[in-house]
């Protein structure tokens, strides 16, 4: 039954038992049926122990106070970091447009449609890109500016534990796409103030996901990636990829590793080696094809493009961007190059821009170009017959939106793709495919049930409509999905749709694509589930 | 009493102009930003067309960028003089919402229009006796006031209007923005029976105008022209201690911000400004961050607080003894 209800913004501090619900009944409709589950209950486990007060979902672990003293804290905390994250000091990084947010947006809600959440949720008020932001613009006016006359000017909020509570994890029901931010006539950037409020409970109240903090950027400072490979493992696990895909192509390559003076330092994402090494061997297949002169690193977190501080902690952002860069100097390699990874394109090409000081300014650039350039310039021989099925091309938010960087994959697939069809819209006006900063990594309580019928919702009607001329188990499908977050959303909702076996559809990347059309590899590098 | 009005009108254009000095002044003394640009970026050249950048290119940083002013032009151009962004997102707020905007910026033509006719006046020519110029202005004065006028207050009444009965506005929805449009309401229907019923050739605005900007404040005798003149006065100095200073702080915002994508190649200024802020001090509280006797950006960048590597980097060591 539908639970819809209009949500003020003074609920957020209400004392009851969740914010909202959104019910099947309210979803956007999809171009398919399927079958949509219940939400189930927060474990006891994690109610007992957390704060889970928002909705029917807990992400970020706030402990649940236990005393009039533990709410209090919890208040203070949260005021202290907001108070640094209005301080030049503490927040230089992105003080300029926070403020610019807080200040100039006329709340004409013209963002709201933009929203694949709000959309996708039957426009389930809590989602409105406006609604976070506006709870936190109050708190800002009233307690941290103290602006005059705030109550009437901006508008009232009781801050209590509740509050705190519920903006935290409400920081944790955006993808970060910017989209809203795209569309806002002004400039301002809701998408902006969740990363800031996630920012707020990492570096000053120590709280953040699991997922995304302890195993992850602090995994990779620890051990070198958030996967938990050291140097020898990862060695050994790329030697057998090196070792399996030459067997299975019948093309002999091996991935080099540590050399000084190479061009290029290739940085994957670590989660491709244990989730999709024929990614890893494609990359090494096309770049031994083409004579590139590159290399992989060792060193610690430069085997692993990911970095997770993009998501939620700007200090741990740059601590990850600095071993990389470090990593790259090391080797003396002329420059860096992003594998298939959104968030890890955007973090070390583009923010980490003003962040490395002048030696580890080594250049980084994304891999479309240059494999772009490899298939046009004639080196290697295609057959694109062999890639000749419905393709459609996903553009991940990091890499389009934030970077422009479009053609170069589309005159790929253009060439090698006779069935290639766009999505709509795509480009930089794409959907992010749900698992956008940092919830392709999480599968706890309602966490995937959430990113496949809220947050992916929106991506799998384009993907249905894209192939709407092919529908149905006859035909096999591809989905090219150049980025690792994205193809772990994509490999759970297909999964959890059963669209292979509904609809013969499969994710991957774009160099796959690429290896199979390669005349020099056995055919059928790409594979759908019967093949294997 | 008209000589007071011209002290505060005089007044609120100080305060008019000092806020906006102060805003713009407070944001660019705001330390270095990290680059957070969003694509499409205007002046990206052909590019643009698509939402595609110089990051496409292999080697970027060798290659010569192309920054194209008539690709910004082409962008700002219609967002602010046809507000596109609500006219494509928010089709039933543009309703309203245009009138309004247009309606000011056609205040501000006629405020113009008037400047030029008191201009003319005070160097000894007359509008109504003058040459096809002069006659044009003071034609154009009396169309464009009237127009700019009611478009305004239709716009404020229409804005009123929606923000009260879409559910989701209203959510949104302060005090601040009631009287927002309820003081442009109230001075601009003061204008409206202003030039209704004592200036319709708009002589007496002209006169006004021509005191201010002679000084010699020359007496105003009609009432209700003053009482629009000290509400406009005041409705000038408030205007960009509000929201509604995005009229000129939106150049920043997609100037500097989401269209930010200057890369720091050869920049010493921006390397300068990165040392700066890289010897700020660190306050963060949170474990991994504080308590490591780290104080400064640049000391804290640098510091790994699992203070493991080492020990992995003997574990790694010894596997590979082992191996």
């Amino acid at each position: 039954m539908s639970k819809k209800k209009m949500i003020k913004i003074t609920d957020i501090s209400k004392n009851t038992d969740k914010l909202a619900s959104v019910a099947n009944e309210d979803l956007m409709p999809l171009p398919a049926d399927f079958e949509e589950k219940e939400w189930d209950k927060i474990p006891e486990s994690t109610s007992e122990k957390y704060a889970c007060i928002l909705d029917d979902l807990n992400i970020l672990q706030i402990p649940k106070p236990l005393t009039k003293e533990d709410e209090e804290d919890l208040v203070n905390k949260f005021i202290d970091g907001m108070r640094k994250l209005f301080s030049k000091e503490d927040n230089w990084t992105f003080l300029t447009i926070l403020e610019t947010t807080m200040e100039h947006c006329a709340k004409c809600n013209t963002c709201s449609e933009s929203c694949h959440l709000f959309e996708a949720s039957g426009e389930n008020e809590m989602y409105r890109p406006n609604y976070r932001t506006e709870v936190f613009r109050r708190i800002y006016k009233k307690y941290i500016k103290e602006e005059p006359f705030a109550k009437w000017r901006s508008g009232d909020i009781d801050l209590n534990w509740r509050t705190v509570v519920r903006l935290g994890e409400l920081a944790y029901r955006c993808n970060i796409c910017r989209r809203c931010a795209q569309t806002c006539p002004i400039g301002a950037d809701n998408a902006l103030v969740a990363r800031e409020i996630r920012k707020i409970f990492s570096q000053e109240m120590g709280i953040s996901t699991p997922e995304l903090h302890e195993k992850g950027s602090m995994y990779q400072l620890k051990i070198g990636s958030s996967t938990q490979m050291n140097q020898i493992v990862v060695k050994d696990n790329v030697e057998f990829i090196d070792e399996d895909f030459s067997d299975e192509t019948g093309y002999q390559f091996e991935t080099p590793w540590d050399v000084e003076g190479a061009d290029i330092l290739l940085i994957h994402n670590a989660g491709e080696i244990m989730a999709w090494p024929e990614n890893i061997a494609a990359f090494s297949i096309i770049f031994q094809a083409a004579g590139i002169s590159w290399t992989l690193s060792s060193d610690l977190a430069a085997y692993d493009s990911i970095n997770y501080g993009v998501f939620y902690d700007d200090v741990q952002f740059a601590r990850t961007a600095i071993l990389q860069a470090q990593a790259a100097q090391k080797l003396g390699v002329k420059k860096i190059m992003l594998g298939e990874c959104g968030h890890a394109h955007k973090a070390l090409t583009v923010i980490a821009d003003r962040v490395l000081p002048e030696p580890l300014k080594i250049p980084r650039e994304s891999c479309f170009p240059l494999l772009r350039d490899i298939v046009m310039s004639g080196k290697i021989k295609f057959d694109p017959e062999r890639n000749n099925f419905p393709v459609t091309l996903h553009d991940p938010c990091n890499i389009t939106r934030l970077m422009g960087i479009i053609k170069p994959q589309r005159e790929i697939v253009e060439k090698l793709c006779p069935q290639f069809r766009e999505m709509h819209p795509h480009g930089p006006f794409n959907y992010c495919c749900g698992g956008g900063s940092g919830y392709a990594i999480m599968t706890r309580n309602n966490i995937p049930e959430w990113r496949f019928k809220i947050a992916g919702r929106k991506k799998l009607e384009q993907i249905l409509n894209a192939f709407s001329d092919c529908r149905g188990p006859e035909t096999k499908k591809y989905v090219c999905a150049p980025c690792s977050n994205c193809k772990g959303q994509m490999r759970d909702m297909f999964e959890r749709y059963e669209l292979l076996e509904k609809e013969q559809l499969t994710y991957s990347g774009l160099v796959e694509l690429i290896v199979n059309a390669m005349v020099d590899v056995k055919p059928g590098f790409i594979k759908w589930e019967e093949d294997y | 009493m008209s000589t007071s009005i011209y002290l505060i009108t005089y007044l609120s254009i100080i305060i008019f102009m000092a806020v906006i000095v102060k805003r713009i002044i407070h944001y660019v003394s705001n330390p270095l930003h990290v680059r957070w640009e969003l694509y499409p970026v205007a002046h990206e050249g052909e590019r643009a067309s698509y939402g595609g950048g110089y990051l496409e290119e292999v080697d970027w940083w060798e290659k010569e960028r192309e920054f194209s002013l008539i690709g910004e032009l082409k962008v700002m151009i219609p967002e602010i003089l046809l507000l596109k962004a609500v006219w494509e997102h928010n089709r039933s707020l543009w309703f309203v919402t245009y009138p309004f905007h247009l309606g000011l910026y056609l205040i501000v033509a006629f405020l113009g229009l008037l400047v030029f006719g008191a201009i003319a006046q005070l160097s000894g020519f007359s509008l109504s006796e003058g040459g096809p110029l002069l006659k044009a202005v003071a034609a154009l004065t009396n169309l464009v006031g009237p127009i700019a006028f009611i478009l305004s207050v239709i716009g404020s009444a229409g804005l009123i209007y929606k923000r009260i009965t879409d559910p989701g506005l209203r959510n949104y929805t302060t005090f601040e923005h009631f009287f927002n449009l309820g003081l442009f309401i109230l001075t601009i229907g003061t204008a409206i029976l202003t030039w209704l019923f004592t200036d319709p050739t708009f002589a007496v605005s002209r006169t006004f105008i021509a005191g201010l900007i002679s000084f010699k404040m020359t007496p105003i005798n009609s009432s209700v022209f003053l009482l629009q003149a000290l509400l406009a006065a005041f409705t000038l100095a408030y205007i960009p201690t509000t929201h509604m200073s995005h009229f000129f702080m939106k150049y920043f915002l997609y100037h500097d911000i989401r269209w930010g994508d200057e890369p720091n190649i050869n920049s010493p200024e921006t390397d300068k400004k990165i040392g700066v802020v890289l010897n700020y001090p660190v306050t963060w509280s949170a474990p991994h961050i504080a308590g490591h006797g780290k104080e400064t950006w640049a000391e804290v960048a640098t510091f790994n607080p699992t203070a493991e590597p080492e020990k992995v980097k003997e574990e790694v060591h010894e596997q590979k003894e082992d191996d």
